[in-house]
């Protein structure tokens, strides 16, 4: 019998979570921002069949990168709990942060718990009524919440493109607008130059607000080239408007646990003051980056070919700009 | 089963991260078997079930050129009682189809609600609609599994009605109380009026007809099971009461106004008073 050597909770929790966010890395972006007829959800994934952005109930979407198997469980029991809750209940009784609650909770009993983190992060939104009603919930893959306003980007280049979106929203923009300026952001990759996305290459869906019932729609192509195309093109001059509400405490790295938000759910274990969170471990890199059993197939969806550059550039790790 | 604990203590329960089906009915039988309608066990009693429980009565289906139309009187009876005036029977199953329920009220409502939630559950965890006959062979399943209820006197009969995209019709299935699955043509009625109901379609029908022609003739076969049936409604023009009538094209469910009713219950009437006859 081997005496296990003694590794400390902080690196454990550190090496935990610099794995999770090194595979969520690989992955392509979601964007989700909201728009003045709802929510709208975008990212790059030339699949039909394997989504990354689904329905859970009537008013209520879920967003995820990462890897696909995982995310997709997720979402399976997500749509479950939905069901569940309203078939015992009402419909009414369904809300996003019941959900985001349950997520955060079994995201963090993973983290601690299992073997292997859940290498996923996920957006839940609900459409409300009125704007002010909109909830999204940002949930990272160690059960942090955090509770956002206006846009969220996630996934490889959370940060960068995150930064591009906050340049250009605001709370009033068209679905069209919107949609440019959420394709801009992901065309808008490696600070290399900006790629132009083509429709077939995405998947779009929104919630809209004024739809009865059931608010989630995917975009097909043609509808998205024609939004996409609706007049002279890229979203990228927009500026700001002075005097909207602030962009929100969104984007990128805003994801310090337990920050200002009244729905976070830090899961019981890894320490959340702000400074030993796994999610403030930015400078890991490159160390780890070999004995990852991640290189092999399982990452994002089968489709995602993204090619494999290093996913563990500082900057690039969602959550992690200390 | 501690539902609500598992619910509410946090995490998603294991069940929910099991992989597995993409039916509802099926989590929920091995989830929370005891939430299944026909689960429940009836104590052996005295009482006569009809006078349990409310019961709804006619349900007519009929095709049309271009989809399939489903309508249902409003009243439901508990014995010589009548115990609602403004029920309704007929519902979206969901987009592209309908269903209507006769026979033990409360339960078929739970029923239909479950079954909705199934076709929704299902296009959600797969990512596409089930085939129409796909979905009648989900309720006929579900059916059976009431069949101790049924066997007890509180059997439902629905009547399921929709139009299939594979095929660009719309087609019409019966089932009985064992969940027996019985594809119909043109047109039929289910309920304790279904009789009446059935002889006036049988003559109104025609080949080809368009929506509102459709939904005169639905109409019309109602108007003459209440006729004839006590347990069926007929329009209530005091309370402005009309049957449910509801068509399913290419373009999805589609429930008529109650003013459009209205105005065909007006007219038959009318045409009714100038026959003249008494019988």
């Amino acid at each position: 019998m081997n005496m296990p050597f003694y590794v400390s909770p902080e690196q454990l929790m550190k090496d935990r979570a610099d794995f999770a966010r090194k595979g969520i890395a690989r992955g392509r972006s979601v964007v989700v921002l909201a728009y003045e007829g709802g929510i709208a959800f975008a990212t790059e994934n030339p699949s039909r069949a394997l989504h990354k952005i689904s329905e859970i109930y009537d008013r209520i979407a879920f967003a995820a990168v990462g890897k696909y198997n995982e995310f997709e469980n997720l979402r399976v029991a997500g749509v479950r709990y939905a069901d569940m809750r309203g078939y015992s209940y009402d419909r009414s009784d369904v809300t996003a942060r019941g959900l985001a609650n349950a997520y955060a909770q079994t995201l963090g009993t993973v983290f601690i718990t299992e073997s292997k983190p859940l290498e996923v992060e996920i957006v839940v939104a609900e459409v409300g009524a009125q704007a002010a009603d909109d909830q999204i919930y940002r949930l990272t893959y160690d059960g942090t919440v955090a509770d956002e306003h206006g846009f969220v980007v996630m996934g490889g280049q959370a940060e960068q493109l995150g930064r591009r979106v906050k340049e250009g929203w605001r709370a009033d923009l068209s679905l069209g607008e919107a949609l440019r300026l959420a394709v801009a952001a992901l065309g808008s990759g490696d600070g290399s130059a900006s790629r132009t996305i083509e429709a077939a290459q995405l998947e779009v869906a929104v919630l809209e607000r004024d739809r009865p019932r059931r608010a989630f729609r995917r975009l097909n192509r043609q509808v998205l080239a024609d939004l996409l195309a609706e007049d002279t093109g890229t979203a990228s001059g927009e500026t700001p408007a002075d005097d909207l509400p602030p962009a929100g405490d969104v984007a990128v790295g805003a994801a310090t646990p337990g920050l200002g938000t009244p729905d976070t759910v830090p899961p019981e274990v890894p320490a959340d003051t702000g400074t030993e969170s796994p999610a403030d471990e930015a400078k890991a890199g490159e160390a780890k980056a070999d004995e990852a059993p991640a290189g092999d197939s399982t990452e994002e969806s089968p489709t995602e070919d993204k090619p494999d550059e290093g996913p563990d550039a500082p900057g690039t790790t969602p959550g992690a700009d200390h | 089963m501690n539902l609500n604990a598992d619910l509410t203590a946090g995490r998603l329960p294991d069940a929910f991260l099991r992989p597995g089906s993409s039916s509802f009915v099926d989590f929920l039988a091995e989830y929370a078997p005891d939430r299944l309608p026909g689960n429940r066990t009836m104590p052996a009693g005295m009482t006569d079930p009809a006078t349990l429980s409310p019961h709804a009565t006619t349900i007519v289906a009929l095709t049309f050129d271009g989809g399939v139309l489903l309508a249902g009187d409003r009243r439901a009876t508990a014995g010589p009682m009548i115990a609602s005036r403004s029920i309704e029977k007929v519902f979206p199953a969901d987009e592209y189809s309908a269903v209507g329920i006769a026979g033990s009220a409360g339960i078929g409502l739970e029923l239909i609600r479950l079954f909705q939630l199934e076709l929704e559950h299902y296009e959600k965890i797969e990512g596409s609609l089930l085939s129409l006959t796909g979905k009648a062979n989900r309720l006929a399943t579900m059916l059976r599994g009431n069949l101790p209820m049924a066997m007890q006197g509180l059997a439902v009969v629905p009547l399921f009605a929709g139009y299939d995209l594979d095929k660009d019709t719309g087609r019409i299935f019966s089932y009985d109380a064992t969940g027996g699955r019985y594809e119909e043509h043109e047109h039929h009625g289910v309920g304790s009026g279904s009789l009446f109901a059935r002889g006036a379609l049988k003559k109104l029908w025609r080949r080809g007809m368009d929506a509102d022609a459709a939904v005169a003739v639905a109409v019309e076969a109602l108007y003459d099971a209440a006729d004839d049936d006590s347990a069926t409604g007929g329009p209530d023009t005091v309370r402005g009461i009309f049957p449910v009538v509801a068509t399913v094209t290419v373009d999805g469910y589609q429930r008529i106004e109650d003013a459009e009713i209205a105005r065909v219950a007006e007219q038959i009437v009318a045409q009714r008073r100038e026959r003249g006859s008494i019988a």
